[in-house]
């Protein structure tokens, strides 16, 4: 009897090994889901900012292919390689078999991986990191965007300044502060943009501080380069106008102008579809107004509709790929030369900005 | 200038509350490095409330409890339980750090009631704030602010002019006395405890609910430290407390000030000062020999009857 109960203990626990081994095994039920992606975010899905506008892509992309597309994410990953190459990992053993990690931050881990796993696609947003085959990395020409949000915003201000919130003192910030100037220069020549940075992505007071001090001092209409919109509350507490980034949330009311925005479904879809076609290739891709991966908001009647239309027709231009930002004459404000008469900055160009232009007042 | 020094006086709010309740705090001889944490409660706590039920009132008596709750965690620990102050404050700030960002979550980029805006709108004090360049300054200014004036003025007379205030005193410096002399060591430390934490809590309040006003993780942002650092620097004073947060919310904006008025200078200097200056007052407090300014002679020392 005893041997008989023991040899049956030992049948079960071989039937449960069996039965763990099964559950291993690729689950292929949901035949036609050709990918499954894995989104890493930085910050929470309901952000209002940046990784919301990510989040509302994948659901737009997912929604775009129609079944053959599934996506589960991972919100607030720090930028911690060891913490991002775990998340990472997890997803591939989930099934996923691309990977977007949608920060700068995200991108070491990004590129070690693509090395170990080189059937799985990774796609990291900014940056410039990619290899020949499974990881590219992906941003877009925000300056289009801050170009025009700058002819708006030119157009509203009463007292020619324009004040202009700032995380840091670098290349990506400064390429958005020197559009946005150009664009309101082209609209209003006496306008001047005031800079104040914050040294900080996100703090919320200190966004609104930094707005508050522009506003006192003269500045009408704001415009932000940081995670939240503390600034446009103090834009509606001054009366005055302000600029959405990142993500088209109007928290001002009738003093929202427009926003400059994102739309990553449009980098998604491409990129998908590619690796569905299996024609992926990294490329290292620049999305444009013309791709629509730069965007920005429907603007305010505030603006006259003269320059409504102005701004229509330059962003038409831009869609046609007839319109450059960065032409030349253009002179930084220590009056040396970003850009000479008749030349046009190439991307490599554009990314080697490091000050601000004339009529830019920046320390 | 003198909106330049509004504002600092703006700044410093959330530096006063949590500088006066750490101070009440420490006086009853325990340290509790929970102040970040309890901020972030009482932050978090009052926000979801004003975003639920639009009252101002309710706001504040939520900010008052979570930060209460918060001391209560830590006072039952160190006082009852008599765990390492240390060790428990800094578990203090992990957990309410954590405890924001769980309940936070689904208010995220969300803002406040117009209801409550309009209650903690700034609103000038008649007569006082006609006074030239000073009234515009302290006193054209919201509830929140005026408030943290009378909890300095009222704890100061409190601690220098009260028997009660001359009891406190006592625990902190010498708990084995003052519990010889019949006070009421657990309940004096209990009672001042949970007031310190309440305060931390309308600081972390004012910062979520009346000054951005909207929720985002981390909006506290390391203020509770600052104010750890500032009770060392106003040498555990209520009035130069009211200074002192003044000085470092100023330090804490100057930055940006001088970057409008085309000064180059840079903001990280500016945010080591409160805590070099905080260093320099340590070093000269502990080489004087002078009674004042040094910290309760008891702190952080935990208090057993039976073990005398």
């Amino acid at each position: 009897m005893k041997k008989l109960v023991s040899v049956l203990l030992v049948l079960a626990m071989v039937f449960c090994f069996a039965a763990c081994g099964d559950t291993n095994a690729p689950a292929d039920d949901n035949g036609d889901v050709a990918l499954k992606v894995g989104y890493i975010f930085i910050g929470s899905i309901n952000d209002g900012g940046f990784t919301q506008g990510m989040y509302e892509g994948a659901v737009a992309s997912k929604e775009h292919f129609a079944g053959k597309m599934d996506f589960i994410y991972r919100e607030n990953v720090s930028e911690d390689t060891q913490e991002v190459k775990s998340t990472a990992l997890n997803m591939i053993d989930e099934g996923c078999n691309v990977i977007i990690a949608c920060s700068f931050g995200f991108g070491d881990a990004m590129n070690e991986l693509s090395a170990e796993y080189p059937d799985i696609y990774f796609l990291h947003f900014s940056g410039a990191m990619k290899n020949d085959t499974n990881f590219d990395n992906w941003f877009g020409s925000m300056e289009q965007a801050r170009y025009l949000t700058g002819m708006a915003a030119a157009a509203a201000t009463q007292t020619n300044v324009l004040g202009y919130v700032a995380a840091y003192p670098y290349t990506e910030v400064q390429i958005g502060i020197n559009a946005f100037t150009l664009g309101a220069q082209a609209v209003n020549p006496d306008v001047t943009v005031k800079v104040v940075y914050i040294n900080t992505w996100g703090d919320a007071e200190k966004e609104r501080t930094g707005a508050e001090t522009l506003l006192n001092a003269g500045a009408d209409v704001i415009c932000y380069h940081a995670d939240t919109t503390a600034s446009q509350l103090a834009a509606v507490d001054a009366d005055a106008y302000v600029i959405g980034w990142n993500y088209p949330k109007n928290d001002a009311g009738d003093h929202y102008l427009t926003a400059a925005y994102w739309r990553p479904e449009m980098y998604y879809n491409y990129a998908l579809q590619n690796i569905m076609d299996g024609t992926f290739k990294p490329e290292s891709y620049y999305g444009t107004m013309a791709d629509g991966l730069i965007n920005i908001d429907e603007i305010s009647e505030v603006v006259p509709q003269d320059v409504r239309d102005r701004i229509a027709d330059v962003q038409a231009q831009m869609v046609a790929g007839e319109f450059n930002v960065f032409e030349g004459p253009i002179y930084y404000a220590d009056g040396s030369v970003l850009c000479e008469e008749g030349q046009v900055l190439d991307r490599a160009g554009i990314w080697s900005i490091n000050q601000e232009i004339k009529g830019v007042s920046a320390i | 200038m003198t909106t330049f020094l509004a504002a600092c006086v703006v700044a410093s709010i959330p530096l006063l509350f949590a500088t006066v309740g750490e101070l009440i705090t420490e006086k009853a001889g325990n340290t509790n490095l929970g102040v970040e944490g309890m901020m972030l409660m009482g932050a978090v706590m009052a926000f979801i409330t004003s975003y639920n039920t639009g009252s101002a009132l309710l706001t504040v008596i939520v900010a008052v409890v979570a930060g209460a709750v918060g001391a209560f965690l830590y006072a039952f620990l160190t006082i009852s339980l008599r765990a390492n102050q240390i060790v428990t404050g800094l578990t203090l700030t992990i957990f309410g750090t954590g405890f924001a960002k769980f309940v936070g979550q689904p208010y995220l980029g969300k803002g406040v009631p117009a209801s409550v805006t309009a209650v903690f709108a700034k609103k000038p004090i008649p007569l006082l704030s006609d006074i030239p360049a000073f009234g515009k300054i302290f006193f054209n200014q919201d509830i929140f602010v005026y408030f943290a004036y009378l909890i300095c003025i009222g704890f100061a007379i409190y601690m220098y002019r009260t028997r009660m205030g001359v009891n406190l005193k006592a625990v902190g410096e010498n708990t084995a006395a003052a519990d010889a002399s019949g006070i009421n060591v657990m309940l004096y430390k209990y009672v001042h405890v949970l007031i310190g934490g309440a305060l931390c809590g309308l600081g972390g309040a004012y910062l979520s609910v009346v000054r951005v006003p909207l929720w985002q993780e981390d909006i506290v942002n390391g203020r509770g430290w600052i104010a750890v650092a500032l009770v060392i620097f106003v040498a555990w004073n209520p009035i130069k407390a009211f200074f002192g947060s003044i000085l470092f919310g100023g330090l804490s904006i100057l930055g940006m000030q001088l970057q409008v008025m085309g000064v180059s200078f840079s903001q990280y200097i500016f945010d080591m000062v409160p805590y070099l200056c905080t260093i320099l007052i340590v070093i000269f407090s502990t080489s004087s020999k002078r009674k004042e300014g040094q910290a309760p002679a008891d702190l952080s020392n935990n208090y057993f009857r039976e073990e005398r």
